[in-house]
């Protein structure tokens, strides 16, 4: 039966196998999700903006917001976009090598910033701002709490991905596993560089 | 992907496993959409019950048949079930058995996402509904209005079976909205461009787009209104550091609006489908019809303060809202001039399902013209907070969606079933509900008009409203019958021996060229499409007015995506999550039901982990669990 060889399943089975559009489906599902979390933090990031002058009771952002540290972190999460590009190049040429260096990289600045995260709200707790002293905590903790969770999930994520590539289970047929977790981790990255200059910049410039 | 051959030996292991075990873990599409279209179902028959209820107690003035803390949790429950278990859902039904067959697929871009999102939505359906046994069904309105909704005015758990309950379903409608999505792009058939999609797929694509882009904003709503109420901040209520409610109407709004639309955009689709059928004419206007749903969707993140004209915001925010507003009067009065356009000069063949979608015609209209009465900001004022706002929105929800979403059960069912429904029951069952329907609520106009409050449990006499609130109820009776009829004549076609042919309307569509109900794979030979309406004309060209009966053929060979039980466990470990919070809400000291939440965390995040690297081309994984 001529049907037979009309493999069904998808895109995401075979990479080769066609599509309607010309890319791969898994691709397109994860621009369709990013487009949705667009609005995720847009909402957030508004809530924020609209509460940040809440602070009668409790410090505000000139009491609390350390600059030099949270720079270092946002320097670090812009160098692993750069650096998970350099892995998806790597998986793309069968480089095991590169693919494994810049990948490891990326989940190394993932865990930094989640770490830098952690300490930068418990210094806050110390400093007398917990999660319900006051809208802009509430709001600042809600946002970037979201984020940090985005950014935990996608160092889990490529840090499974490291350990496939570790096995050898990455070969270049199978980069484009690699690339979809480098599009949502560039988008987290994305989300930060709205953050940085809107929560930490713009608050203390007022 | 997990893929599989079904070579004789599987096909003996397919054959193996249980009915349940079957079902529990499918990933067929089909499958999937008859598990939505039948839990829906039963949550629309109790939504309905509750309705039934709340027109009992306003039978009569000054009525005590129900309490009103037990009336506040009736109204509550009837639009949210009505929203999102009834309405949603079925045209997701819809959305699974039928975008595939339409665009010539043997299945979505992502079966176990999808399936993943049936089960999210029965968990989350039943988790709801659980409250009712606890006696703390939700009571603070469907939309959520704080303060109150705040545990300082809402003490009980009732909201937060609410909140996390909608948290829940948000999680199903997003995932479907990735799945379906990416299934319209990227999974059409050799030569199905999207300009010859069927109407039905394109108002599925634009759903989707009001899905992917509203939803997000209700999820920060609630996990605002989850922070208020669980861990203690105010970003609602005013009892602190100046938390402001009309941050919740926003964000609620702001999703609140487009979801209308996702509410009645399948049904203008499905409406779509059936006209050209049953005119034996192609639709009229067909890339005026697309260009219009898509300018309806761009709209309708414009216009959602509409629904807070009462608050005060000042003219120049109401004027561009009552104008944005006005101007979906536009490609709405397009779509329902290209339907008349369709059915003009058509040689109407008078079935049920033409019977029900001209009956979605008439109503629409009418709901839709009191709605632009209500895109005028002085005259809104009036109707706020009425029942004149209850006729309209049931006019456009009922009389539009619900009329609908039954002409396509009646259209579809022989496709889905295999089982024809009698004609005579279907043509007995539109007039119990058309005559029902309007029964029940064109008398809403009035009573509203004349000043009867939403919301309100009950009204003494003498204020001209006793005639008018008797015959709502009398109306939804005769829609309740008329909805009996129909399961009676779904249990018939169930028992029947006969069995329906491949095309029995004459089809247009895909879906009518393969048997009835379809096999797993769906097409035996991928389809290959040349222009629009393709199955009128392959029949063209053939010469003939019905295609030869399509025969059932073995599946040997044709790849089909393993079962698995991933989906379900994602879905079990959200529910846990929330139960978890739903307990530390009331409970914050005693047993750590904080973990609960961390178990089910652990639990989805296991099962998405296990899921991801099911094998890829390994037949041999199937094997029944």
């Amino acid at each position: 039966m001529t049907a037979a060889v009309l493999d069904h399943d998808s895109a995401h089975a075979h990479e080769e196998h066609h599509t309607s559009l010309p890319v791969n489906s898994r691709k397109l599902a994860i621009w369709t999700f990013i487009g949705s979390e667009c609005m995720f933090f847009a909402s957030l990031i508004t809530t924020f903006v609209i509460y940040r002058d809440s602070h009668a009771k409790g410090p505000g952002p000139k009491d609390v917001f350390g600059v030099p540290l949270v720079t270092a972190g946002t320097a670090v999460l812009l160098f692993s976009s750069f650096f998970v590009v350099m892995a998806l190049n790597g998986a793309q040429q069968g480089n095991r090598k590169k693919l494994l260096t810049w990948l490891t990289l990326t989940v190394l600045c993932g865990m930094f910033f989640v770490g830098m995260q952690v300490y930068e709200f418990t210094h806050f707790v110390h400093e007398g701002m917990g999660y319900t002293t006051n809208l802009f905590a509430s709001s600042f903790f809600t946002l970037t709490g979201f984020h940090g969770t985005h950014v935990a999930i996608g160092t889990l994520w490529l840090g499974t991905l490291l350990k496939d590539a570790y096995k050898g289970r990455i070969p270049p047929t199978k980069a484009v596993n690699l690339e979809i977790a480098a599009l949502y981790w560039h988008f987290v990255d994305v989300v930060w560089i709205i953050i940085f200059p809107v929560v930490y910049l713009m608050s203390l410039g007022r | 992907m997990a893929t599989t051959i079904l070579e004789p030996a599987h096909a003996a292991a397919y054959a193996k496993r249980s009915v349940l075990v079957e079902w529990l873990t499918t990933v067929d599409h089909k499958k999937v959409g008859i598990l939505y279209g039948a839990s829906a179902f039963v949550f629309f028959l109790i939504g309905g019950l509750e309705a039934e209820i709340i027109r009992l107690q306003l039978m009569k003035p000054d009525n005590h048949l129900v309490s009103p803390e037990f009336y506040n949790q009736l109204f509550t429950m009837h639009g949210t079930s009505m929203i999102f278990l009834a309405v949603m859902p079925i045209s997701a039904m819809f959305f699974n058995f039928f975008v595939p067959l339409l665009i010539g697929a043997r299945d979505v871009a992502f079966p176990r996402l999808n399936a993943m999102s049936l089960w999210v939505f029965i968990l989350g359906g039943l988790f709801i509904n659980f409250s009712f046994l606890l006696g703390a069904a939700p009571n603070g309105g469907w939309f959520g209005y704080a303060p109150l909704s705040s545990r300082q005015f809402s003490t009980g758990v009732n909201m937060d079976f609410w909140m996390l309950g909608l948290q829940i379903l948000g999680i199903a409608s997003l995932a479907a909205g990735v799945n379906f999505f990416t299934t319209i792009l990227n999974m059409r058939a050799p030569g199905m461009t999207l300009m010859r999609m069927p109407m039905f797929a394109w108002s599925v694509l634009v759903t989707q787009v009001l899905v992917l882009l509203s939803f997000p904003v209700i999820t920060v709503a609630l996990i605002l209104l989850t922070a208020d109420r669980t861990f203690g901040s105010s970003f609602f209520s005013y009892t602190t550091a100046g938390g402001d409610p009309m941050l919740w109407q926003h964000l609620f709004w702001v999703f609140g609006h487009p979801e209308v639309y996702i509410l009645i955009l399948p049904a203008f689709g499905i409406v779509s489908e059936i006209l050209p059928v049953f005119s034996r004419k192609p639709l009229f206007g067909y890339s005026a019809m697309v260009f219009s749903m898509a300018f309806i969707a761009f709209l309708g993140f414009g216009v959602w303060s509409h629904h807070m004209f009462a608050t005060g915001m000042g003219p120049l925010a109401d004027s561009f809202f009552s104008l944005a507003t006005m101007l979906i009067a536009i490609p709405t009065g397009v779509k329902i001039f290209n339907w008349i356009g369709t059915i003009w000069g058509g040689s109407l063949q008078f079935k049920t399902p033409l019977y029900f979608a001209l009956g979605f015609i008439a109503m629409f209209i009418i709901g839709g013209l009191s709605g632009v009465m209500h895109a005028v900001q002085p005259a809104d004022l009036q109707q706020t907070d009425t029942y004149f706002v209850v006729a309209h929105f049931h006019y456009v929800l009922f009389g539009g969606s619900i009329f609908s979403l039954t002409a396509g059960a009646y259209y579809w069912w022989p496709k889905m079933f295999g089982k024809m429904l009698d004609e005579g029951l279907g043509k007995l069952h539109f007039w119990l509900m058309l005559i029902g329907f309007n029964l029940t609520f064109f008398p809403m106009h009035l009573s509203g008009l004349l000043g009867m409050p939403r919301r309100i449990y009950t009204y003494p006499a003498g204020l001209g409203l006793d005639g008018l609130n008797m015959a709502s109820t009398i109306g939804a009776l005769i829609l309740a019958a008329g909805f009996l009829v129909f399961i009676y004549n779904v249990i018939r076609a169930w028992r029947s021996d006969a069995q329906a042919p491949a095309d029995p309307w004459g089809g247009a569509t895909l879906e009518w060229s393969i048997p009835s109900p379809p096999q797993e794979w769906n097409f035996a030979v991928e389809p290959v499409v040349a222009e629009k309406d393709v199955l009128w004309a392959m029949k063209r060209a053939a010469g003939v007015r019905t295609l030869p009966e399509p025969a059932r053929v073995s599946g040997k060979g044709i790849h089909l995506p393993s079962p698995s039980w991933w989906p379900l466990l994602t879905a079990s470990g959200i529910l846990a999550f929330m139960v978890g919070i739903l307990v530390k809400g009331p409970v914050t000291h005693g047993f750590p039901f904080g973990l609960v939440s961390v178990a089910g965390v652990l639990l989805t995040a296991l099962s998405i982990f296990k899921w991801s690297y099911e094998p890829v081309d390994h037949p041999t994984t199937h094997t029944p669990h």
